[in-house]
């Protein structure tokens, strides 16, 4: 077992760097995980990761059954019967094409199938919009999938191979999506350190679908009806699969470091500029960017502002997110969504958020939500001081809507 | 590095000779809670026995998933799995490609395994038929789709689907003081139109139960040849067509010898007329009335004889002015249509 300063120093020999989009490291991701059957089917901006992996397969550089479906309902049907035979698989989708796949989502995680997925995230119809909203992702967020948002194209290609690496554990086998904000990240370049395959093949054992295999030398019935005799202890199982991901997902971090040689501190959110914040912002995805230009800013004028960026939003740290939070005074959550008629008439993370405060025994600081960033409106920076200069309000107890839209046509 | 078209070998499965010479084994056994007489339960056992226990199978919600696979009394000896109503297609294509892959690159023993999806009509013929067609269109994988039609959504009370004949009653069709014939959509063709539309599917059959040893020969033909191949079979359903169950095996002889349901391969293209439906084509046979066969269902029974001749004539239309009699209705002609008022 290498020190992590060693892994590091080693890591920066061997791992080579390159040019590529959020899509593209995922494609690389699925290559280096040497996945089995992949399927595809177009739709804006998820499926340029499929472009790069359909490359992959024509160079001969990546060894799979690449299918292209006839339909989003079929490409999530076909990578669930392969994993089930003990293959791994990666698929994908954004906006509408992923509620296509509904029935689908919603069987994957109840039979207990791994598999690994990107949302490019994208609004969903109508009307018509390519730029990024996170409903699409989060409409499977109750159906026991493992959501994960990332906010550059380094992040989206580790957190592939550790996405992997915890559904296929024999003791989740749940699903995980890997959601990506349309254009700001799938069609973004930056510069990414690619591990080599020795590192990676460390890392990330061989899928084992063990007793659940389906194969002639283990010919098991999966999926019986199963009715009001056994469903509730079904579900209970599948309720302590996703219960366990907290200490699977902490563990593959921790060995993430160890053998890449690259970390991420507290795997489940992000916190930027915290230690001293007397008030944060919270959300998800590629916003970071811009609230954390204001955030400089801002605290070039003295106000001490942080940011905790939401990487998993399933699991929901939610013990640990409420005694990060109670160290401030007012927290503003920016939803890049909506959950019309909600609580408060909220996004959807400010309604996770406040749940995830109100059993806390430590301090509970007021919660205001900002629905921002629709359809792939960009966050600005002014946009970003407004909603700071409301959560102030709100930490002094001044009395104002719970949610706000942020960047709207007057 | 083979990522280019490459059919795997199959399992070599030569027709059974004679009713005698089938093995004893079973792999579908007991455990099922199906009608008394259902002939897809049939389907399922014969087609177990066809494919032998190197087979996975893929099926589709309907009664032949929630009848038989209760849970702690499963009647499948070999692998099984539930797939979605419409997902027969692409159970079968991510089954057959998980296999394909793991097999090449060394990660399971590299050997023949049949892989078969089936689905009923509802789950076929209506809901599935896009992922259907789409894995028919896949040169590369071995697989078999089979469609257990027991002419409507059987499982949830007995629903018209696209399969039902027409003028049934069904529970989305009863006859009323208005309207007699509340289903007036004439049956889809499903075996002609995967036969037609898929060049890459080298085998296309239909089947019936009463035919059970022609079945299982079309099974074992189907699994052999390679590539993805479609059965359709029509199977009596006692409490959907509304009849004795003791006259199962009747029904379905009745529906092939009053021309209602032909028996048909289309093996790489070629199409060959088999068993009675061959007989009856080559007027070795005469086709018997289809009043014979609809007046033994209660499903009709609201039928009057005017609708039992317009059902007639569409039969009669099958078989003289079809140009491909039985299988394909391409006309020289545009036909006349007067169904009963
Ligand atoms: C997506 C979806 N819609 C509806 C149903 C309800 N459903 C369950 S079984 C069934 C009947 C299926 O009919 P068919 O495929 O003909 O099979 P059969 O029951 O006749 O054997 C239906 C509609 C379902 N399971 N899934
Ligand atoms: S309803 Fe028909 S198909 Fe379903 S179990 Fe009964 S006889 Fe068989
Ligand atoms: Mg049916």
């Amino acid at each position: 077992m290498a020190p992590v300063a060693t892994a590091i120093e080693e890591q920066r020999k061997t791992d080579e760097t390159a040019l590529i989009t959020g899509s593209e490291a995922i494609a690389v991701a699925c290559k280096l995980a040497d996945v089995d059957v992949i399927t595809a089917y177009p739709i804006r901006p998820y499926d340029t990761v499929m472009q790069y992996v359909a490359k992959l397969v024509a160079n001969g550089e990546m060894d799979c059954e690449y299918i292209v479906a006839e339909g989003e309902h079929s490409q999530f049907e076909i990578v669930k019967h392969a994993s089930a035979c003990g293959a791994r698989v990666f698929c994908g989708s954004s906006g509408v094409g992923w509620m296509y796949a509904m029935e689908a989502l919603t069987v994957t995680p109840a039979l207990r199938i791994p598999m690994v997925v990107m949302v490019g995230n994208r609004a969903l119809d109508d009307p018509g919009a390519f730029g990024v909203e996170h409903n699409d992702a989060l409409a499977v967020r109750d159906l026991g999938w493992q959501l994960v948002w990332v906010d550059n194209a380094q992040e989206a290609l580790d957190t592939a191979l550790i996405a992997y690496r915890v559904a296929e554990d024999r003791r989740i086998f749940l699903p995980c999506a890997i959601s990506c904000d349309g254009a700001f990240l799938t069609h973004s370049q930056a510069l990414v350190k690619i591990p080599s395959q020795e590192k990676v093949n460390e890392f990330l054992p061989r899928y084992n679908r063990a007793d659940l295999l389906l194969h002639p030398d283990n010919p098991i019935t999966v999926a019986p009806q199963a009715n009001e005799d056994w469903v509730m202890e079904i579900r209970r199982q599948n309720y302590a699969a996703m219960e366990r991901t907290f200490g699977v997902i902490k563990e593959a971090y921790a060995d993430f470091e160890r053998i890449l040689g690259r970390s991420y501190g507290n795997p489940f959110f992000e916190e930027y500029q915290t230690d001293d914040a007397d008030v944060v912002l919270m959300g998800m995805g590629t916003l970071s960017t811009p609230v954390k230009v204001a955030i400089r800013q801002m605290r070039k004028q003295g106000k001490k502002v942080g940011f905790v960026r939401m990487r998993w939003f399933r699991p929901f740290a939610a013990e640990d997110l409420a005694k990060s939070l109670g160290r401030f005074s007012a927290v503003g959550v920016i939803d890049r969504d909506y959950s019309f008629g909600s609580p408060y008439l909220g996004g959807v993370l400010a309604g996770e958020v406040r749940h995830a405060l109100y059993p806390s025994p430590g301090k509970r600081p007021p919660v205001l939500g900002f629905i921002c960033g629709l359809g792939g409106r960009e966050v600005t920076v002014p946009d970003v001081e407004r909603m700071t200069d409301s959560v102030y309000k709100a930490a002094e107890g001044k009395v104002q809507p719970l949610t706000q839209w942020i960047g709207l046509r007057e | 590095m083979a990522t280019y078209v490459q059919i795997d070998p199959t399992q070599k499965l030569d027709p059974f000779k004679a009713v005698k010479k089938i093995p004893l084994e079973e792999f579908f056994t007991s455990g099922h809670r199906t009608c008394q007489g259902c002939e897809s339960s049939l389907v399922m056992k014969t087609m177990a026995k066809a494919a032998g226990p190197r087979t996975i199978i893929l099926g589709s919600t309907g009664c032949m998933y929630v009848a038989n696979t209760t849970y702690y009394s499963t009647s499948w000896v070999i692998p099984w799995m539930h797939t979605q109503l419409g997902s027969s297609g692409s159970a079968a294509l991510g089954t057959a490609a998980a296999l394909k892959a793991l097999m090449r690159k060394g990660k399971i023993k590299n050997e023949p395994i049949n892989v078969i999806a089936f689905c009923g009509d509802g789950g076929g013929a209506d809901m599935g038929v896009g992922a259907i067609s789409a894995t028919l269109t896949h040169p590369d994988y071995n697989l078999l789709i089979l469609m257990y039609d027991n002419e409507s959504y059987a499982n949830t009370d007995i629903q018209l689907s696209g399969s039902t004949p027409w003028g049934a009653h069904t529970t989305f069709s009863p006859p009323g003081k208005v309207k007699r014939i509340m289903h007036h959509r004439w049956k889809k063709n499903m075996a002609g139109m995967m036969a037609v539309g898929h060049p890459t599917c080298r085998y296309v059959a239909t089947m019936c139960m009463s035919y059970a040893l022609a079945g299982m020969n079309a099974i074992r033909k189907a699994l052999s040849i390679g590539g993805p191949t479609f059965i359709h079979s029509l199977d009596p359903c006692p409490k959907g067509w509304d009849y004795d169950p003791y006259l199962s095996h009747e029904m379905g002889e009745l529906a092939v010898n009053t021309g209602v349901w032909p028996l048909y391969e289309v093996e790489d293209g070629v199409l060959r007329l088999t068993g009675r439906t061959q007989q009856l084509a080559a007027g070795k046979i005469k086709r018997q009335p289809v009043r014979n066969y609809l007046l033994k269902q209660g499903r009709f029974a609201h039928f009057t004889n005017d609708d039992i001749d317009y059902f007639q004539s569409k039969v009669d239309e099958m078989w003289n002015k079809w140009l491909v009699p039985g299988v394909i209705p391409f006309r020289k002609e545009v036909e006349a249509d007067n169904p009963p008022a």
